[in-house]
């Protein structure tokens, strides 16, 4: 549990911006993962993605790292933001994008 | 495991007593809700919060039994 705890630590502190889903980007495995890859790839920022279906420890682990019950979760500078409808609400209200801005992560061109 | 609306909503309203909740049968199943709970216990709290207080008045069931809940909060105008 511990050894998992770290391992998410460090992927969390090394990736600016990391989706822990089901599935990957080109093949979500569930709605809500594919929701919020749709929000990441509007914005247009780089971002790493975690496939928590290949690794039963990430998957369990995560939802005590971050006390959130469900997958997606999004990281943002080591900050966890939330999960797919919070980054729905978020992106409508552009409060996303700012969060991106203020992080200094800009579209990648 | 369908949870029913008035479960779901019974649930969110014994920790938030003000709550209006709106649940939307999204496919028709009793099993993908969309729920929208407005309670002034959200004010001043940030989304993640907001979202935890409805999640543990569900009482771990959120990424259980219930898979499927899509959620927005919101304060009373």
């Amino acid at each position: 549990m511990t050894d998992t705890n770290s391992r998410i630590a460090e992927i969390v502190a090394s990736n600016d911006v990391v989706l822990f889903m089901k599935g990957t980007p080109l093949f979500p495995q569930c709605g809500f993962s594919s929701r919020a890859v749709a929000i990441l790839e509007h914005l247009g920022v780089a971002y790493d993605s975690v496939d928590v279906l290949q690794d039963m420890e990430v998957r369990q682990g995560i939802k005590s790292f971050s006390d959130w019950p469900t997958i997606p979760q999004l990281y943002v500078k080591g900050e966890f933001v939330g999960g797919s409808d919070i980054m729905m609400e978020m992106y409508e209200a552009g409060e996303l994008q700012q969060l991106m801005a203020d992080s200094g992560l800009t579209p990648a061109s | 495991m369908p949870m029913p609306a008035a479960q779901i909503e019974a649930m969110i309203k014994a920790a938030l007593p003000d709550a209006v909740v709106t649940l939307t049968d999204l496919a028709g199943d009793d099993d993908h809700w969309a729920a929208h709970v407005v309670s002034a216990a959200f004010v001043g709290k940030p989304r993640v919060a907001q979202h935890k207080l409805v999640y543990a008045a569900l009482g771990g069931r959120m990424g259980g039994e219930l898979h499927a809940l899509q959620l927005t909060t919101g304060v009373p105008t």
